[in-house]
């Protein structure tokens, strides 16, 4: 894609990843939270799809891929908490888990 | 010239809907949101030229972990999210809108400092099957690759474990 260039993607990028900042410091629903957090992994994604088609390596591709498994293994293991917090706790909201505060 | 309005384009709706996706009450629509932006996101990379990530943003990402997260939601049953309204955002929204704030000035000034340059060229074989299936099988990523898989497995056991009520 010559006509964009780096820069923009990079922006694009960005705004996403501070969009799943502000999701994850600001929501108080665990499973938003973890959407948050998929997004950031999203952002980040595009920013390895854009430099290896800047530098017209495959790595970043490569990498992109790794961070595809590793949230699929991150989700897997994340929603299964979720499962077993909601059971014990009745709850899913952030607020209310507090037992291990001091 | 046509690749930079449909990047553009595409790029608006992916941040549209992950807007949606922290601004949202319902965590249905919350993750429908999601999945709207991993659609625009893997058009994105097929307009980089990463054909083959982007089939496996919608197959993996769109298609299982979004199925995973929808599923558990509706298992849940979460009819009454947490409502989220702006008058009763409190002292942590204004904390965390803030420090997403900040991070954005730090992303953006990084931004601005980086130099205009052109993309390398690349020829037609780029972003295909082919590529990405060298590097990972006869390239340096074959042990990270293999190391992955490992991963994969015990993240399943994992979940297993957790979730199930007695092993």
């Amino acid at each position: 894609m010559e006509s964009v260039g780096l820069i923009p993607v990079l922006a694009v990028s960005a705004v996403l990843f501070v969009t799943g900042i502000a999701g994850v410091l600001t929501r108080k629903n665990a499973l938003i939270v973890f959407m948050s957090v998929e997004l950031m992994l999203n952002a980040v994604n595009l920013s390895f799809v854009a430099f290896a088609r800047q530098f017209g390596t495959v790595d970043g591709m490569i990498y992109a891929v790794f961070v595809m498994a590793v949230a699929a293994a991150e989700a897997a293991v994340g929603l299964a908490l979720v499962i077993l917090l909601f059971r014990n706790r009745m709850t899913v909201k952030l607020d209310d888990l507090d037992i291990m505060k001091g | 010239m046509f690749e930079a309005v449909f990047f553009y384009l595409f790029s608006l709706f992916a941040i549209v809907s992950g807007v949606g996706v922290v601004t949202m009450r319902n965590p249905i629509a919350s993750a429908l949101s999601l999945v709207i932006c991993f659609f625009f996101l893997a058009a994105d990379y097929a307009l980089l030229g990463a054909h083959f990530v982007a089939v496996i943003q919608i197959l993996v990402y769109a298609g299982a972990i979004m199925v995973l997260f929808i599923f558990v939601i509706m298992l849940l049953n979460l009819r009454h999210g947490d409502h989220l309204t702006f008058n009763d955002i409190g002292p942590r929204g204004v904390v965390g809108m803030a420090t997403a704030g900040l991070f954005a000035i730090g992303l953006f000034t990084a931004l601005g400092q980086l130099p205009e340059t052109l993309p390398a060229p690349v020829g037609a074989e780029y972003g295909t099957i082919a590529m990405i299936g060298r590097a990972l099988f006869e390239g340096p990523y074959l042990l990270p690759f293999e190391t992955v898989s490992a991963l994969l497995t015990v993240a399943v056991v994992g979940a297993v474990v957790l979730a199930k009520k007695e092993i």
